[in-house]
């Protein structure tokens, strides 16, 4: 949607100057809005850009405006009424008057506008920093927390809450409502993943606006009337469509809270690392949440080339298999890393060419996968990968199941067809021909190359993550990291080149398979090669077709990535 | 350029030693005979008036106010446990002597209803506090004190509270939940927001389209 009409968005973008706190700030006439249309640009929007962002709980640059939180109000100067001559009233000096905006019936009264739905018009001064404006913020945010029950050391959401960090600014440490708080139902199960808190919430209505117009499953709504105002699923239709978890994110306070991080560690103490989704072709940018070498979460970080704002809850809540206690740890068949690499390398010396496969797993990053291919050319290897494929759906979910199919695909690893060599694999190994066999991250077991087959081989070279039919015949077993351990790129289905960065040790003595994949081309190989990620990254790139043609490097892939033509 | 410190030159006399033995005798002799009371044991010495040294540890120092023990977690005076999980005292601690383990979605009721969330394990490594006293001033439930218990009397129990902080190994020196609750004792809690709360709850009119019957615990 996004690319779409930065295409079709003219070269010269249209602008206008409007005053905000006074100052004169050029912006353009049109902005963006959620669907990627464009509409005219707002005050919310113009304050943004003039670097003073108002306050605001419902308005979510991707998400139709609703403007009934109200926190965004404004306090503006408009032109004035047309005169007579069709000409709006002038100062003495010829400039356009401007007149502060008060109430119709009550002039002393200044008026203020909501950002997020007011448009701007020309000659527009916006008092973003006025005593009105901050005294408007005030009453609103007292209003809002009427009937909130306070309860920060118990909600999920303390630290990352919108309700916290404006109350810190522009909040009152008291209140002057003396009545009862409403107290509205708490701990609601809303779905198999989301628990409710209605006491928190502020009615902004942003779940539901997801849930209809993003996820498509318009489950949400507000029952009841007045200060008994409180989110609901229909009846008892349970809000589980595999989208839900983003409300979390969106809910700007501790309404929604996941289930999955429930009561498990403050947000203040998780470390962000930039990463991405492993569960699909997709490729979602995420942030992972670690604590001391526990992950916590997945959140989404927003990409508009790749997955907006979103992620799928299926994808979110796979990192649980990464802290496993069987995860492979130790090296087998040799006394460490340094004697299996010796003993490997000179086993693929003396090895016949054409007597090797290689299987490369397309969970593996395109650095490793280039140093597999390295080695295939060397042993005159032939390679693949295995597919894995599941349920796609409209919005972000991919059928291939795997991160990196078109990175494995581009490197040379597999053809168009993933998997579509295993049966020569077999048939090799069968015959004889094939003696010597190089696993990636999958279990060829699942792929027609069965344990009699396995045993056949004078040398099978495993290395994965978790234990499987395939690494319990490994001659040398070489425990690798998972995605979250190592820094590297994955290629999504659609061509984006993107990297992702460490934010877990790996455990025990398991290391990140492009460092012992580094080593073991270089003695196989001879040839010298990167031992920083950077420089292999950088290496590959002017090797690999379809990455030299956008002249990629590590550094220009940038937080967001690049597209590569696939 | 560094500034030379001239040293005094000491003559032979002076740099024998025995003079300020004789010194550090005199100071023995002069509080061995004293008839001055120290005003720090003034209160346990009612009794002997001319004692300047007391018999520790079956004599107990009075603790001063406004003295910084050990912190302590406590109960509220319906026996529950105050503190919420909330990790502010752990966020704030300078040396990260303290470490809670928050109890997940699985994990035991709250002692008190409405509160939602009790740690699991609430850990104070006691060879790395520092008794700053920021646990105490951070926390939003009062649940964490700096233990200053005035002791009436010798008590082997007591005896390892605050400034008599022993152990004989490392472990040992790592308070566990049960052991922090135990020590820290009752704290009089005048305003139980939490009891509060709920009780409003129950009191105010039907609430219109509840959602009750699908709670979580169900």
């Amino acid at each position: 949607m996004a690319e779409e009409t930065q295409t079709e968005a003219p070269a010269v973008v249209e602008t206008m100057v409007v005053k905000v706190d006074g100052r004169e700030v050029e912006v353009p006439k049109l902005t963006e809005d959620w669907q990627g249309n464009l509409v005219p640009t707002t005050v919310l929007q113009a304050c943004k850009h003039a670097g003073n962002e108002i306050p605001h709980y419902c308005y979510h640059p991707k998400l139709p405006v609703a403007g009934n939180c109200r926190m965004c109000l404004v306090h503006v100067g408009m032109p004035g009424r047309l005169g007579p001559d069709g000409k709006p009233p002038t100062n003495e000096d010829g400039s356009l008057k401007i007149d502060p905006m008060v109430l119709p019936y009550e002039r002393q009264t200044p008026k203020g506008v909501i950002g997020c739905a007011t448009n701007l018009v020309p000659g527009m001064e916006i008092y973003a920093s006025s005593p009105e404006t901050k005294q408007m913020r005030e009453a609103v945010l007292e209003s809002l927390l009427i009937n909130h029950p306070l309860d920060c050391p118990i909600c999920d959401q303390a630290g990352e809450c919108k309700l916290q960090e404006y109350s810190s600014e522009h909040g009152q440490s008291e209140s002057s409502f003396a009545e009862y708080k409403v107290h509205k139902p708490k701990k609601v199960n809303l779905g198999p993943r989301i628990i409710l808190d209605a006491e928190r919430c502020v009615l902004c209505t942003r779940c539901i606006r997801f849930s209809r117009d993003i996820a498509d499953d318009d489950a949400l709504g507000i029952v009841n009337r007045g200060s008994y105002n409180t989110i609901s699923t229909f009846l008892d239709t349970p809000f589980d469509n595999n989208y839900t978890l983003n409300t979390v994110d969106l809910c700007p306070v501790g309404a929604l809270t996941s289930k999955d991080f429930r009561f498990q560690m403050r947000v203040w103490f998780l470390k962000e690392t930039r990463s991405l989704c492993s569960s699909c072709g997709t490729g979602c940018n995420t942030l992972i949440g670690s604590r001391e070498n526990t992950m916590y979460r997945y959140e989404p970080r927003e990409n508009n080339a790749v997955n907006g704002p979103w992620m799928c809850d299926s994808g979110r809540l796979n990192y649980k298999w990464i802290g496993r206690e069987d995860r492979l740890s130790e090296v087998t068949g040799a006394s460490g890393w340094a004697t299996a690499i010796i003993e490997i390398s000179a086993k693929l010396e003396e090895a016949q060419p054409g007597s090797v496969a290689i299987i490369g797993g397309a969970r593996q990053t395109n650095e490793e996968l280039y140093l597999l291919k390295k080695l295939a050319n060397k042993l005159e290897a032939i390679t693949d990968s295995a597919p894995r494929s599941g349920q796609g759906d409209n919005l972000l979910c991919c059928p291939d199941k795997n991160p990196n199919s078109a990175g494995s695909r581009l490197i040379g690893i597999a053809n168009e067809d993933l998997g579509s060599r295993f049966a020569e694999i077999a048939q090799g190994i069968e015959a004889g021909t094939i003696t010597s066999l190089i696993v990636f991250g999958d279990d060829v077991t699942k792929h027609g190359i069965d344990e009699t087959l396995l045993d056949k081989l004078d040398l099978l070279v495993v290395s994965d993550i978790l234990p499987n039919a395939t690494t319990s015949k490994a001659h040398y077993l070489l425990p690798g990291c998972a995605h979250t351990e190592k820094r590297g790129t994955f290629t999504s289905v659609k061509g984006q080149v993107q990297k992702f960065m460490k934010a877990l040790d790996g455990p025990g003595n398991a290391r990140p398979e492009w460092e012992f994949l580094h080593e073991l081309a270089e003695n196989t190989t001879g040839q010298n090669g990167f031992s920083t990620i950077e420089g292999l990254f950088n290496q590959m790139a002017e090797e690999v077709e379809a990455f030299k043609d956008k002249e990629l490097t590590w550094a220009s892939l940038g937080n967001e990535g690049v597209t590569v033509e696939i | 350029m560094a500034k030379e410190v001239q040293r005094v030159k000491l003559s032979l006399w002076e740099r024998l030693f025995f003079p300020t033995l004789i010194n550090g005798f005199k100071v023995t002799l002069g509080h061995f005979l004293s008839f001055k009371k120290s005003k720090v044991y003034e209160h346990k010495n009612k009794t002997n008036k001319f004692k300047t040294t007391l018999n520790y540890p079956e004599e107990l120092w009075s603790v001063p106010e406004g003295f910084r023990g050990a912190p302590y977690l406590v109960n509220d005076q319906d026996g529950s446990t105050k503190c919420v999980s909330c990790q502010l005292c752990e966020f704030v601690c300078p040396p990260k002597a303290i470490r809670i383990t928050p109890p997940g979605i699985d994990g035991e009721d709250a002692h008190r209803e409405g509160a939602e969330k009790m740690p699991e394990d609430f850990e104070i490594n006691m060879l790395r506090c520092i008794f700053c006293g920021f646990c105490e001033e951070v926390c939003p439930e009062q649940a964490i004190f700096l233990a200053k218990d005035y002791y009436e009397g010798y008590n082997e129990k007591l005896m390892n509270r605050d400034y008599a902080l022993t152990g004989s190994n490392r472990e040992e020196m790592v308070f566990h939940k049960d052991k922090l609750l135990e020590r820290g004792g009752t704290h009089h809690d005048r305003i139980k927001k939490w009891e509060k709360k709920t009780q409003d709850a129950k009191e105010q009119e039907s609430f219109p389209v509840t959602m009750a019957e699908k709670n979580i615990n169900d």
